[in-house]
């Protein structure tokens, strides 16, 4: 390993001569340095995420005052909006794409794609990463999957709209829904090129993490973002070609007449050619991925608020191995837990029992780290800064959320849950309001390192608090929509009696999520502002352990001007007893804490 | 001349924000406070989380007791009463976890707030706290897996020989109910023989169809034995019937079975409630379409003799054979033979 780093400090440094050849376009468009692509990522989820957003308070807008008019809507949709009513084929397409935009660009590419992107090389120690050029590769391939995905919405017969689980045969069939037209296409192809580019990032993370460690980097020395990251590439590197393939045999059925998932169908007043296919078949495929991929975008976010809690806390996390092995046992078991998506499928019930079982036992590994997070923040000495109130935002959701999802596990509760409300709001909290708050605490930690500036705190504090009351707000009573019956995909809930809880309690739900839409343009503007006018950042803002910020603020190719630093010590010497300070970087000796060693050290 | 005011209203507006940024920007720059996050920032937002969770509590409770009449009435069925009560148990245990994490969480935050100066408790690890909170969780759990388990097994178990068949038929969008008839079998059906007149496509040819007659409004006898089996002709329905806390979906191209015993007819659930207007309902709880959420049948559970009465009034799938002469010589004989046997049983 050591000759890697030299052998690479040596290219790097003649690199480092050409550096003022560096054009507009190999800077900031066909950049190879994983600093520049992980900012690529993070704009590129950003806006795809605010696309996501506000579809998401058009179709609130509906559901809250579904007899009211808003022309705002007829000004943002167009036709698809006349008159300030939406379309009802369109809210479905709308549903669709906030779900397939918020899953895969913003949690999935946006999330791992920037922090493993700027975190990988600067935690473990590398000049890059191992390919910068697959990395490029990964990034276009994902700003092409967000084109398309985006050309998709401007379909005369509208966008995909069969929801974001495409189960065929609606989603393979035109006459089903105007959205399986063009729509369905461009947003199979769109996941295609997305696919591609998760799998070129993955590679790439999984080899840089395991080859290009610093000297003294072994790996229970590895900061658990980096482990969170390993896990989470290895598990997307496994589920994606299966989502690949799903999507391929979908496209066969489509346009070249197969049965892969297709059989006894009278549509349009007409019976249909296909035999033998099995529309159960594409959901297991699809949860194969599905379910691992809850973890590609949680797993991350839990690494990132681990290494935040720990570093704000000033305290080292409490059992850093039972951290790595909980998470090792959650991807384990994530691939053993896809039927508890079809529990109501017609599955043989006793394939249903064992998925129970392997379900339900996620919730130990995740109690687990529940409370490592609990006795992390004990007698702790927290800096409340805005990426660690994130931070424990996101355990607050884990626990909730997860909670919920004990319920949901339970095949005997999932029949009458199944589909409804109390599922959007089990998967809004534990997945996407979790995942999210991880991702901005990532952004409030580490927007110095990105871009030599700090955000501006008191911004900061004011998007969080708004942020997390308007997260409880809206999703805490989308549970009782579902216990009173009312299931998910449905555009208005006034057409019959019964709904009363859904008409009722749909309004309430609908002001929290436009407050909390509103709230997440400050952080918009305390982002952009900062990154040219926020306050020069200090070397290492947040005094923290990791290497990260033992590099120059100003970004240089190679990362560090002079050697890679050598590694000491693990990453969480945080408030050492006999140490001066509340914090020993990872690139301090022994030798220099006598001190402060633990019997065993040094 | 009024959009030209608001438009100079708007660039006197932006100029005198980005004024007020560059002297916030100066103010920042001369304050040069030594941390970053000062002693300020930690006690507003300590207290901030304090005040945040116990608003929160006290919203979520006030909440909870006031969206109880939403929730669903009493089940109406036998599995739902044991998956409710189940449900409450899990509930409860999930509430007492929710609360003490949340406070710590919340609590902490603002307890231990940094103190310049200070250092925290150094506290790495501990393998038997570990052990503890491993064990407790998966104890608990292993419970919950084994009575939930119990509960799926006995609900999903093959029906009874002697229950309804009853077929829930769903397409884009409505419901179609099949009754089996006197030899409580399905005719035989296949999508290509679909017509305007058979829309079921059943075969004609194949005898035990003779007797199955169809309906656009379920009906069920209270206390019997029901067995749905479910079709789709085009795409993944789901039939949902949240009072009686069932769902099975729809799946075109094969069968699928939901077995469910009503208990409250739709007259006593309308006393329960209190609601003269009150009544059962199929839902479409699958994706499907654009009408999908239009896509419902009324569910009547009724009496065992109204149900006689309504059934006899029925077509049957072929209305050749639903002339006079047989719907008046067989009474009871037209029926079921699960509600015949509940009729007997009485």
């Amino acid at each position: 390993m050591s000759t890697h780093s030299s052998d690479q400090a040596v290219h790097v440094h003649e690199a480092h001569d050409h550096e003022h050849h560096d054009t507009f376009w190999t800077k900031y468009v066909f950049s190879q340095d994983h600093k520049m692509i992980s900012k690529q990522f993070l704009v590129t989820a950003i806006v795809m995420a605010l696309v996501a957003m506000i579809m998401s308070l058009i179709f609130r807008l509906q559901l809250g005052w579904p007899n009211e008019k808003f022309p705002i809507i007829e000004k943002l949709i167009g036709h698809w909006g006349k008159g300030g009513k939406l379309d009802p084929s369109f809210y479905l397409a709308l549903v669709t794409i906030h779900g397939t935009i918020m899953v895969f660009f913003v949690l999935t590419g946006g999330l791992s794609g920037t922090f493993s992107n700027l975190l990988i090389p600067f935690q473990v120690g590398a000049r890059d990463m191992a390919s910068g050029f697959l990395n490029m590769l990964s990034y276009w391939f994902f700003f092409g999957s967000c084109a398309v995905m985006t050309a998709s919405l401007f379909v005369q017969s509208g966008p995909a709209s069969a929801g974001w689980t495409i189960y065929p045969p609606l989603s393979a069939l035109p006459q089903a829904i105007p959205g399986s037209g063009l729509g369905m296409t461009l947003w199979l192809v769109s996941m295609v090129l997305f696919i591609a580019s998760a799998l070129l990032g993955g590679i790439n993370y999984v080899v840089t993490i395991i080859n290009l460690r610093t000297k003294g980097m072994s790996m229970t020395r590895l900061p658990l973002t980096i482990w969170a990251f390993l896990i989470t590439a290895i598990l997307g590197i496994l589920s994606f070609p299966v989502l690949f393939a799903a999507a391929l045999l979908l496209l066969f059925d489509r346009s070249f007449g197969t049965s892969f998932y297709l059989s006894d169908i009278f549509i349009n007043g007409a019976p249909l050619h296909y035999s033998g296919g099995s529309p159960i078949l594409f959901q297991h495929l699809f949860w194969f991925l599905g379910h691992p991929e809850v973890y590609i975008v949680l797993l991350p976010a839990l690494g990132l608020a681990s290494e935040v809690i720990s570093t704000q806390s000033r305290k080292p996390i409490f059992g850093y191995k039972a951290m790595i092995g909980s998470m090792l046992v959650i991807a384990f078991l994530s691939f053993i837990v896809w039927g508890h998506h079809m529990f109501i499928t017609g599955m043989n019930p006793f394939l249903g029992s064992v998925f129970v079982f392997t379900t339900l036992l996620v919730a130990i590994p995740s109690a687990v780290k529940v409370f490592n997070y609990l006795a992390t923040l004990w007698k702790a000495n927290i800096v409340l800064s805005p990426a660690m109130l994130f931070a424990i935002g996101l355990v607050s959701f884990f626990i909730s959320g997860g909670l919920t999802g004990i319920i949901l596990g339970d095949s005997a509760l999932d029949i009458n849950l199944h589909d409804t409300y109390f599922v959007v709001a089990h998967f809004h909290i534990v997945m996407g309001s979790s995942a999210i708050f991880g991702m901005f605490a990532g952004i409030y930690h580490w927007f110095p390192r990105m871009f030599g500036r700090m955000m501006d705190k008191r911004l900061g504090f004011m998007h969080f608090w708004l942020t997390i009351v308007s997260v409880y707000g809206t999703f805490f009573p989308m549970h009782f929509i579902g216990l009173s019956g009312a299931p998910r995909r449905y555009y208005a809930y006034t057409a019959y009696e019964g709904f009363d809880a859904a008409i009722n309690i749909n309004v309430l739900v609908s002001i929290f999520a436009i407050l909390g839409g509103l709230a997440q343009f400050i952080f918009v503007f305390n982002f952009f502002y900062s990154m040219y006018r926020g306050k020069r950042s200090p070397q290492n803002p947040w005094n923290s352990n990791t290497i990260e910020w033992t590099a120059p603020v100003e970004h240089l190719h190679g990362n560090w001007p002079g050697e890679i630093p050598t590694v000491y010590r693990w990453p969480y010497d945080y408030g050492k007893p006999g140490a001066p300070d509340d914090f020993i970087p990872q690139t301090t000796p022994y030798t220099e804490t006598k001190n402060s060693n633990l019997p065993g050290e040094g | 001349m009024i959009t030209l005011l608001t438009y100079i209203v708007i660039v006197l507006g932006l100029l005198t924000a980005w004024r007020l940024m560059r002297v916030m920007e100066l103010v920042r720059d001369l304050r040069e406070e030594e941390d970053i996050i000062t002693k300020k920032d930690n006690l507003f937002n300590g207290r901030m989380s304090m005040v945040f969770m116990i608003v929160c509590f006290i919203g979520m409770i006030y909440f909870t007791i006031d969206a109880k009449k939403y929730l669903l009435p009493i089940s109406a069925s036998k599995h739902g009463l044991l998956t409710d009560s189940y449900l409450y148990t899990n509930f409860a245990l999930i509430c007492v976890v929710f609360f003490i994490c949340q406070f710590l969480l919340f609590y902490y935050a603002f307890k231990y707030r940094h103190k310049k100066g200070e250092k925290a408790y150094f506290y790495p690890d501990d393998h038997k706290l570990e052990l503890i909170w491993t064990v407790i969780p998966a104890i608990v759990l292993i419970g919950l897996i084994v009575y939930g388990l119990k509960l799926w097994i006995n609900i999903t178990a093959p029906a009874p020989a002697d229950a309804m068949v009853i077929e829930l038929y769903g397409k884009q969008f409505d419901w179609t109910a099949r009754y089996s008839g006197q030899d409580n079998k399905l005719g035989h059906a296949n999508f290509k023989l679909i017509t305007d007149e058979n829309p079921l496509g059943v075969d004609v040819n194949d005898p035990t169809s003779k007797d199955d007659r169809i309906t656009k409004e379920l009906h069920l006898p209270v206390n019997s034995k029901i067995l749905f089996k479910f079709h789709s002709r085009d795409i993944i329905h789901s039939a949902y019937m949240p009072h009686l806390r069932a769902q099975m979906n729809v799946v075109p191209g094969m069968t699928t079975e939901f077995f469910v015993e009503p208990t409250i007819t739709t007259d006593s659930m309308r006393i329960i409630l209190n609601n003269p207007k009150f009544d059962y309902v199929v839902l479409c709880n699958k994706i499907c379409g654009v009408a999908h959420y239009n896509m419902r049948m009324k569910l009547v559970i009724e009496s065992p003799e109204a149900f006689k009465r309504w059934y006899k009034g029925l077509n049957y799938v072929f209305s050749r054979d639903a002339e006079q002469p047989k719907a008046d010589s067989a009474k009871t004989a037209l029926l079921p033979t699960g509600t015949s046997t509940i009729i007997a049983g009485k």
